[in-house]
């Protein structure tokens, strides 16, 4: 019954208007055309049924959400106290309680963005600022600085990190990628051959390595009495590996562009900067969004990484959780949580992309 | 940005000498002379391959040459960019495929030129560019998309962009050849408006009807070369060259008596 509900506008428009046997229709002609596939239909439906049952009763229905310790966890589902009972603990790691507001705030500024790609009235320029300006607001609510107390990144954990290495990497490789794939097709013959060597040499190297560089080697090339935070640097890492990936991506896109646009725009009298800037990076923007976004989404699952140099993202905290003797034996739940949270946020940014690839359809007819 | 630029007292729009270009190995443009003073109109035609395409090309540096030099509007091409971007702004150019940006609206197309490189206010740059989409009569489409539009309407509009920017002089590169045949007439119909406006206009064409129409004077390429340069009557009546007759045999006839 489901499928005739979520069939899309265009496509009831042209079917008969007749919901109910057109239900009926589609599951005779699609699940008993013949007494062997009934059976196997059946067969199928039954399973999954059970199946869902099965998961549902021990997610939900026979699961302990409410308590303080294990043992309170008397039921046969799911125990979810190691996720509330230190939800805290998860959500802003050791930072502390009188601060926490701080985070709340980066975390709506985080979530402002949305709202802001999706409202097409918004000026373009007042979206770009914003994007601008977040990861220094962000940095400055969470570590500190002028008119607000320093707080110690050692105390930075949970989602606070993935969300902050997420969005503020995502805001970072983007513009260094374009330059990186600009630098790649210039005519100057410096540039070009440290672009790619950058890009080649990033490509080939295993994030993780380039991790544990960050954490040990940086320190060894800054002048002593230098000390990079660690998580600038992990944070930096992230974003220039995504950005030589990134920058190969829009590379393609550039060279998918018709000469003729960049012909038409230089007859125009548009200088280089302009006519990427107006023409040519526009278009290809929007015909990269795709691969863009995927891109997006392994930065942020990337962000887990950063756990090998001793910065307890999220994942950390779950790693901390299960080893600790009063939740042990719960790693399931834990695990799940985890699995859910990222499913969330990287399945609302391929949502994102796909509404962005149907805005253009649209413009394109 | 946009103070106008100098003007030589001869009124000699491009001057071009000793013009030499090649392909790698290939000699595409074999030491070609053409002046051009303002007003006039220039129809240059020939064989495809004859190098029609990248002399006026050459024209605003789509193209570099290698040799020879070319004055436009007084000022001679290097490799001065910020010069060339000055000089490209008065040189309007139409191309075969039209080029219109696609992800801009017929107007946008038509102001963004104007704002982002004559720093025209916005109010302005729309009122020139409606002007001109009315002269060629796609005001009505102004806030369609390119892609939404015939070729021959695309085409159109790509002469009210370069317009837009108060050219001095206008390049057409063959642009009417991507149309389909019933497209033609309405684009040359807003080429002999514009030539009979008296603007100066260099035009690499097939079009022979056009190029007596309206063409002061007649351009013939092959290999490379101008074979032979002289006012259309004379040209398409007593045309010196063998490889002219030829060429015109076959262009004229288009190919039905072969």
């Amino acid at each position: 019954m489901t499928t005739t509900t979520l069939s899309t506008p265009t496509s009831s428009q042209t079917l008969p208007p007749r919901v109910a046997s057109r239900a009926w229709g589609w599951a005779r002609r699609q699940l008993f055309p013949s007494p062997l596939q009934a059976l196997l239909s059946m067969a199928t439906l039954i399973l999954s049924g059970w199946f869902a049952y099965v998961a549902l009763d021990w997610l939900v229905f026979s699961a302990t959400f409410v308590g303080t310790s294990q043992a309170d966890c008397t039921g046969d589902g799911a125990c979810w106290l190691p996720i509330t009972q230190r939800l805290g603990l998860f959500v802003y790691g050791f930072y502390p309680e009188t601060q926490r507001w701080r985070v709340d705030i980066a975390f709506a500024l985080a979530a402002g963005v949305f709202p802001l790609l999706y409202i097409k009235r918004i000026d373009r320029r007042w979206t770009l600022a914003y994007l601008v300006l977040l990861p220094f607001a962000m940095w400055w609510l969470l570590k500190g600085g002028p008119g607000l107390p320093d707080i110690s990144s050692t105390r930075f954990a949970g989602i606070l990190v993935t969300v902050f290495l997420g969005v503020v990497g995502m805001v970072f490789a983007l513009p260094i990628g374009i330059l990186l794939a600009l630098g790649r097709r210039s005519k100057k013959p410096v540039i070009r051959v440290l672009s790619v060597l950058y890009i080649e040499l990033i490509r080939s190297v295993p994030v993780i390595t380039l991790l544990f560089m960050a954490s040990l080697m940086i320190q060894l090339f800054l002048p002593s009495g230098w000390n990079l935070d660690i998580l600038l640097r992990v944070l930096a890492v992230l974003v220039l590996f995504t950005a030589a990936y990134m920058a190969e991506t829009v590379r393609g896109g550039l060279q998918g562009m018709p000469k003729g646009q960049y012909e038409a725009a230089a007859a125009l009298g548009f200088s280089y900067w302009k006519a990427m800037g107006l023409i040519i990076l526009p278009q290809v923007l929007r015909n990269t969004i795709p691969p863009l976004l995927t891109q997006f989404v392994g930065l942020f699952k990337e962000t887990t990484l950063v756990m090998v140099v001793g910065v307890l993202d999220v994942v950390g905290i779950a790693m901390s959780t299960t080893s600790t003797p009063e939740w042990i034996g719960r790693e399931n739940e834990v695990y799940l949580f985890l699995a859910l949270f990222f499913f969330a946020i990287c399945f609302a940014l391929s949502r994102y992309a796909r509404y962005l690839e149907r805005q253009l359809e649209k413009s394109r007819q | 940005m946009s103070k106008p630029t100098p003007v030589t007292a001869d009124s000699t729009v491009v001057r071009i000498e000793h013009l030499n270009k090649w392909y790698g190995d290939y000699h595409a443009l074999k030491d070609i002379s053409l002046t051009v003073s303002a007003g006039e109109r220039i129809v240059v035609c020939g064989p495809s391959g004859s190098g029609k395409s990248t002399l006026i090309r050459c024209i605003n540096q789509l193209e570099k040459h290698q040799r020879g030099t070319i004055e436009v509007l007084g000022e001679t091409l290097d490799d001065n960019i910020k010069r060339l971007e000055r000089i490209r702004r008065s040189v309007g150019m139409c191309f075969q495929h039209f080029n219109l940006f696609p992800h801009l609206t017929v107007l946008e197309n038509c102001t963004l030129p104007q704002t982002a490189n004559l720093h025209a206010p916005q109010a302005e740059a729309i009122e020139r560019a409606l002007t001109l989409l009315d002269k060629v009569q796609m005001r009505d489409h102004a806030n369609k998309y390119p892609g939404q539009l015939s070729g021959g309407q695309q085409q159109r509009i790509a002469i009210a962009r370069a317009l837009c920017m108060r050219p001095r002089v206008m390049l057409f590169d063959e642009p009417t050849s991507a149309l389909d045949p019933e497209m033609i007439a309405e684009v040359l119909e807003v080429m002999v408006d514009l030539a009979q406006e008296g603007m100066t206009m260099i035009c690499v064409t097939h079009e022979m009807g056009f190029a007596k129409k309206v063409a002061d004077r007649v351009v013939f390429m092959d290999g490379g070369e101008v074979i032979e340069h002289a006012p259309p009557a004379r040209f398409f009546q007593f045309p010196e060259s063998s490889r002219t007759r030829r060429f015109l045999d076959q262009i004229l006839d288009h190919g039905v008596s072969a």
